[in-house]
């Protein structure tokens, strides 16, 4: 499949999740927009690193250019798995305290 | 040598540093003895240093480079010859005479002030020497700056008063402006030669490089520098007004050497002014104008040491009249004489000073002949030395200026014996007024009279003896001398070349001088012996009695426009544009941060929409980058 197939899936992925962000006001759907954003980030990282590795494992199978990008991946959804936890808890803290998930109500700060 | 030339200027220097810290540690006597003796000592070094002049020449030293880079390189040099030997035996000589002086003279002082005073005193020595020593301009600069700075001190060391302080900031002011166009000669200098040294400035090479308008142009500028520190038209004010100093310091620098320092550079660069004809002519007329203007002046002046020191300026005038027609070794001359009569005056009049406890004001003397029988004779020799009658040192040396002046115009020759006699006449008005007829002080001045000390008197009896005798070292051809000093001086200022006038004509002129001077001196002599001058009410003895209105006239022409420019740029440019400018930018950094801090409005969903936002608008500005755009167009392409 052509990687521009790949690039265009990440594109649209990324720009669901900014504009699930800029328009949602519940918090859970904006957090879960913002794994949206990660994980098309994370997919077009695994695409290039196939698309490297294919190319080079042509010309030598034993070449492994390109693989270490998917283990990057890897390192992401585990750093990611924990920013989830974390950002659920404040999100369920915050219900705790307002009732309400809602993100505009959270400019208690303002004036 | 290196070791004796360098200390000649070291000795001054230890003791200015001594007494200066230590200012409140040593007694008085401590402080005298250290003071004085340094000097001493440098006076002896001196006398080795002309000896060796003497026997082998001119001798140059070099101790480090004080600038050193690709293009220009100035050597701290030291160099004696005839010249810079003769003015540092004068220097140091004087200088010793009259610390010897100013230990009595000073003696009602508490110690520090006393100290402050010395070390003032053996710093300017150490400048002077530096000015007269250096081997090339910048190292005279250093010198020259040092004796300013130590002049401002001293005229102000009664700080207390304010118009002493007033005269101080005057004196370093009017130097300053002089200052500025020795400065920009020397920069011309180095820009057109790439050096200040003497051995190669003063060279026929040097001239050959140099086109007739920066021979004009430097020597101008040099002369501008000149005539802010010897006090000559249109900077002289300053020179009376420092008569606001002690009255040794008024001997030693305003009227034995620092004020010299301006024929020294003249005489010294006499290679570029000989080649402009234009300079000359300047230097010639400034000189004869400040001579009969000074002259006039200190007529009709009351104070003992303003008579002093506007004859010090008329003096001085004479000198530069000697320079611009070419009589180098006749203004050298000049100098030494006049420092030896005029240290005296001055010394004598300390005494006077002292002795009327400090009255200056000649109409409340008189009679005080009997009372103070050194200071009269002493001061009645130098009086004769500076009117001119041989075979007092004055006559020889004023003689040789105005033969040589005769030679190149005959009017600077009429007109500088006019000069002369009025030199004679004013010089024995004071002397009369203060020393002939009845006493006019108070009862309890009367009471007080009595000779000075002993250090006070030593020092003016042999400066009067100097002052007797000077004249023997230049003794012309004609009397059947063979004139010492100006054969000392044929290798710096060349052979001279102003003897065109036959035996004859020199002993015309000659008589005519001496007579006119003499004749000068009996009409005030006969005048003033009994009365002293009534303040002038009108005409022409008020004009002169309040200085030509020179100073009123300096104060509307120039302070008082500045003064009015700096309240225009206060009340105007200051309140409206700058403090517009400080005040707005205040403003407006209020208005924006009204204005802007209205986006901060607690939406989350704003904040997040700017940052995206500004992310596009990064990755737009920063990524719009042709290897990113090639990286993608190759990827269109592969797959």
């Amino acid at each position: 499949m052509p990687i521009l197939y790949y690039i265009y899936l990440c594109l649209t992925l990324f720009s669901i999740g900014v504009i699930g962000v800029l328009t949602r006001r519940n918090a859970i759907i904006v957090f879960m927009c913002i794994e949206l954003m990660l994980n098309a980030v994370n997919l077009l990282l695994v695409a290039f690193s196939k698309m490297y590795n294919g190319a080079a494992y042509l010309n030598a199978p034993t070449n492994t250019v390109g693989i270490d990008a998917q283990i990057f991946v890897f390192f992401i959804m585990v750093v990611a798995a924990a920013e989830v936890s974390v950002g659920l808890a404040i999100i369920v803290m915050m219900y705790r305290n307002t009732h309400s998930v809602d993100i505009n109500f959270l400019n208690r700060l303002k004036n | 040598m290196k070791v004796i030339i360098g200390l000649i200027v070291l000795w001054p220097l230890v003791g200015f540093l001594f007494n200066g810290l230590g200012r409140n540690v040593w007694s008085k006597k401590t402080i005298a003895y250290k003071a004085t003796g340094y000097i001493v000592a440098s006076f002896i070094f001196s006398i080795l240093a002309f000896l060796h002049v003497q026997q082998n020449g001119a001798t140059m030293v070099h101790y480090f480079d004080f600038i050193n880079t690709d293009t220009i390189k100035i050597p701290f040099d030291f160099k004696v010859d005839a010249l810079s030997s003769l003015f540092l035996l004068v220097i140091t000589g004087v200088g010793s005479l009259i610390h010897l002086y100013s230990t009595a003279y000073m003696k009602d002082e508490p110690a520090p002030h006393y100290a402050r005073y010395f070390a003032y005193l053996n710093l300017f020595v150490f400048s002077m020497l530096l000015l007269v020593l250096g081997d090339n301009y910048v190292v005279m600069f250093i010198g020259w700056e040092g004796v300013g700075l130590c002049s401002y001190l001293l005229i102000g060391y009664w700080f207390s008063n304010a118009t002493y302080n007033y005269a101080a900031k005057k004196a370093f002011i009017m130097n300053r402006i002089g200052d500025l166009g020795f400065l920009l000669a020397i920069f011309w200098l180095v820009l057109k030669l790439g050096s200040v040294s003497y051995g190669t400035v003063l060279t026929a090479e040097s001239l050959a490089k140099l086109t007739s308008g920066d021979i004009t142009a430097i020597t101008l500028l040099l002369f501008v520098g000149a005539m802010g520190k010897s006090a000559q038209i249109p900077l002289y004010t300053w020179l009376p007004d420092a008569m606001a100093g002690p009255t040794p310091v008024s001997a030693l620098i305003h009227a034995a050497t620092m004020v010299t320092a301006g024929i020294y550079m003249i005489t010294r660069s006499n290679i570029l002014f000989s080649a402009s004809e234009l300079t000359q002519h300047v230097v010639a007329i400034t000189g004869i104008s400040t001579a009969l203007l000074a002259a006039t002046i200190a007529i009709k002046q009351n104070d003992i040491k303003k008579v002093l020191a506007y004859s010090t300026v008329s003096q001085l005038g004479y000198m530069f009249l000697g320079l611009g027609v070419g009589a180098y070794s006749g203004a050298v001359f000049h100098v030494i004489t006049h420092a030896f009569f005029k240290a005296l005056l001055f010394l004598g009049a300390g005494s006077v000073i002292h002795a009327m406890h400090h009255e200056q004001d000649i109409r409340k003397m008189g009679g005080l002949k009997s009372k103070l029988p050194i200071t009269h004779l002493t001061f009645l020799i130098g009086c004769i030395a500076i009117a001119g009658v041989p075979p007092f040192s004055g006559f020889f040396s004023k003689d040789e200026i105005l033969a040589a002046a005769f030679a190149k115009n005959p009017i600077y020759w009429v007109l500088g014996v006019v000069g002369a006699a009025m030199t004679a006449f004013y010089m024995f008005r004071l002397y009369a007024t203060t020393f002939l007829g009845q006493f006019r002080g108070t009862e309890e001045q009367a009471h007080h009279l009595h000779e000075s000390p002993v250090a006070m008197t030593l020092p003016l009896i042999v400066l009067a003896i100097a002052s007797a005798v000077a004249g023997a070292i230049g003794v012309p051809a004609l009397m059947g001398g063979n004139h010492w000093l100006a054969q000392q001086l044929v290798p710096i200022v060349g052979e001279a070349h102003e003897a065109h006038l036959s035996h004859e004509t020199e002993w015309i002129l000659m008589a005519i001088s001496v007579s006119i001077a003499v004749i000068a001196l009996l009409i005030a002599i006969n005048r003033y012996k009994k009365k002293a001058d009534e303040e002038p009410v009108s005409g022409i003895g008020k004009f002169l009695y309040n200085k030509w209105y020179i100073d009123e006239l300096y104060n509307n022409a120039i302070v008082a426009p500045l003064n009015k420019l700096a309240g225009f740029l206060k009340e105007v440019i200051e309140k409206n544009v700058i403090d517009g400018v400080v005040n707005g930018t205040g403003k407006l950094v209020q208005f924006s941060a009204r204005k802007v801090r209205l986006t901060q409005s607690g939406q989350v969903g704003y904040y997040i929409l700017f940052m995206v936002l500004g992310m596009v608008l990064l990755f737009v500005l920063w990524f719009n980058d042709i290897a990113i755009l090639r990286f993608i167009y190759q990827l269109t392409q592969k797959f």
